[in-house]
């Protein structure tokens, strides 16, 4: 998971914080910090879908899910078979 | 009457009634009341004075909407800035609106030091949360947003008036046709009359729910704040429509029965399974900033027959203009429809002549919602402020240019100058070369606006680089974007290898909009 975890950081700080050196937590809200709006929700879910091979519902689209690094890692836990992590 | 009557008014009468909502807090009218009267005594305690201006930028949020009317019972004019603002821009809007004091998150201000250097008219500072950023300049007091309110717990009643209705109760900045942005000046009396149009077309009630996920910072985002706060209804506040079934959810649990939008966020709705989700209650829809297209409208239709759709249009500098009435949708789904009650509009021609019905001309605005002027900046406000029919009355001239059908419905067309339109904001071409030309690769750049389904323009760049370099269209929005505000970054970059010029040497933007038909 460690390795997902990596790739989803990279992916945000190089999207979303034009590879700038903002400082970014795991745990830090996409929203708070004004980096993602509605474009750069659709960008994360193909981002996971091509990562991953998953298929995100439209229902699965929420803060919950998607608005940190952490929310992210966790929804990758639950929606993949352990090994693939 | 003041604004800040709205809210007194509506916390005497429901008190315990649910003002705002926002995330998982909520607030009545009583505590919002309150809350607005403690901040307001906080403000005037740091040196705020009656004709200041204070900057408010916040994302949207409770302390957003309290920093409104608390700024106003402090007998000051709010000023509302984008959140997404970069410190170039801030720096600018805080000099030249000499505010005295600035609301704002510390998280996004901490990256910002250099906005807040040699800004002398600026003396405070109030943080949301409270934590001070590292690099405040040494002459400006910090205090914590939740500091003032708890300091001034005590005051339970708003601090004596000290404004009166023609006084400005906001400085609002919009972007020109020369790159720097103007502060259009409103008072008192012209946003209490635009929120009463408003209200009463749309016949609000105390129990209208709105939901407002339009940031605060735009004018039509703004104006749910004073019209909730005028007929007593709840407003839940949304930072962003980033996640629609979040939102949706939202409109089934607090009852939502009005929901304001921009084309683009309409799209995004209709995109998401609507029908999964009882919207019973939704009573109206309105629309600004560009007018709907037709398959959306079918489509919202067929999903949601029970609710009204409202198409408008306006400005800044006189709110809304126009609606159209929801029977006449069918009919004419791109006009943005006739004038609201108590305003007058006109066509006319460079001669400033009437223009006969059918044809093109710029739309003059006359009525009590027409601003004041723009702040410090008298020859520009002359130019778009005339001389109207009434010995010393003022109209507006929009620099809008529209088209009225036989039945008087207007169409929107373009704009007299350069100045793009997109998701009902203003944006100025030269602000956005500028950004582009900071790039040390870019060697011209020329901005228009194209014709979008979504944003009524979409903003689009056409780029020559330097000899030698290399640069793609992906970096070089990253670039602007750390620049600009995020409507304001092209949606589309073309790179060429060279750009027509004019006999006089200027980039031909006549023929780079030729270019697209």
């Amino acid at each position: 998971m460690q390795d997902s975890r990596n790739k989803i950081r990279t992916f945000v700080r190089e999207n979303f914080l034009f590879g700038g050196d903002d400082e970014l937590h795991d745990g830090d809200s996409f929203l708070e910090m004004g980096i993602v709006d509605s474009t750069g929700v659709l960008e994360l879910v193909a981002f996971l879908e091509d990562q991953w091979g998953l298929t995100i519902d439209d229902s699965e689209l929420v803060p919950e899910n998607l608005d940190s690094v952490d929310n992210l890692v966790g929804f990758l836990e639950r929606k993949l078979p352990a090994t693939v992590c | 009457m003041q604004l800040e009557t709205f809210l007194q008014r509506s916390a005497e009468r429901w008190p315990d009634k649910t003002a705002l909502v926002c995330g998982h807090r909520r607030m009545t009218y009583a505590e919002y009341e309150a809350a607005t009267n403690r901040l307001a005594y906080g403000l005037i305690e740091c040196g705020v004075a009656r004709g200041d201006r204070v900057a408010v930028m916040l994302d949207n949020s409770l302390e957003a909407a309290i920093s409104v009317f608390a700024v106003l019972k402090a007998g000051a004019a709010f000023m509302m800035v984008n959140a997404t603002t970069k410190a170039e821009k801030l720096h600018y809007l805080l000099n030249h609106s000499g505010a005295a004091a600035l609301v704002a998150s510390s998280r996004r201000l901490s990256p910002m030091e250099d906005a807040l250097r040699d800004t002398p008219e600026l003396r405070t500072l109030v943080l949301v949360p409270t934590d001070r950023p590292s690099a405040v300049p040494t002459d400006k007091q910090t205090v914590g947003f939740e500091d003032l309110l708890d300091r001034n717990r005590w005051c339970l009643e708003a601090p004596p008036r000290r404004a009166i209705d023609v006084d400005l109760a906001s400085v609002m900045y919009t972007s020109g046709s020369t790159g720097v942005p103007k502060g259009v000046m409103l008072t008192h009396q012209n946003m209490v009359t635009s929120s009463t149009t408003l209200t009463s077309y749309f016949g609000n009630t105390p129990g209208d729910v709105i939901l407002n996920a339009l940031p605060l910072s735009f004018n039509y985002g703004l104006y749910h704040v004073l019209m909730a706060a005028q007929f007593g209804g709840t407003l839940v506040i949304e930072r962003s429509l980033a996640y629609p079934e979040s939102v949706l959810k939202k409109i089934v649990d607090e009852g939502v029965t009005a929901l304001p939008v921009v084309p683009s966020m309409l799209a995004i709705l209709l995109q998401t399974s609507l029908e999964r989700h009882d919207l019973s209650r939704l009573r109206y829809v309105t629309n600004t900033g560009a007018a709907l297209p037709c398959e959306h409208i079918a489509r919202f239709r067929s999903l949601l027959p029970h609710v009204t759709l409202h198409s408008m249009y306006g400005l800044t500098e006189c709110k809304r203009v126009c609606a159209l009435p929801p029977e006449e949708l069918d009919r004419r789904p791109d006009s943005v429809g006739i004038p609201l009650p108590n305003q007058e509009i006109c066509l006319v021609d460079e001669q400033d002549r009437p223009v006969p019905r059918g044809e093109v001309g710029q739309l003059v605005v006359r009525g009590s919602n027409v601003m004041r002027g723009y702040w410090r900046m008298p020859e520009e406000t002359d130019r778009v402020l005339r001389p109207g029919p009434i010995q010393g009355e003022r109209v507006f001239y929009t620099g809008d240019l529209f088209r009225q059908d036989g039945d008087g419905f207007l169409y929107f067309v373009g704009r007299v100058d350069d100045v793009i339109k997109s998701r009902g904001e203003k944006v100025s071409p030269r602000e956005v070369e500028n950004a582009l030309h900071n790039h040390p690769a870019v060697a011209e750049a020329a901005v228009i606006g194209v014709p979008d389904e979504l944003l009524g323009q979409a903003v689009k760049a056409f780029v020559v680089l330097k000899p030698g370099t290399e640069l793609n269209a992906r970096d070089l929005r990253r670039h602007c974007a750390r620049q600009l505000e995020d409507y304001m970054v092209p949606q589309f970059i073309e790179f060429r290898d060279r750009l027509e010029r004019t006999e006089h040497g200027k980039i031909d933007r006549r023929q780079l909009e030729g270019l697209l038909v």
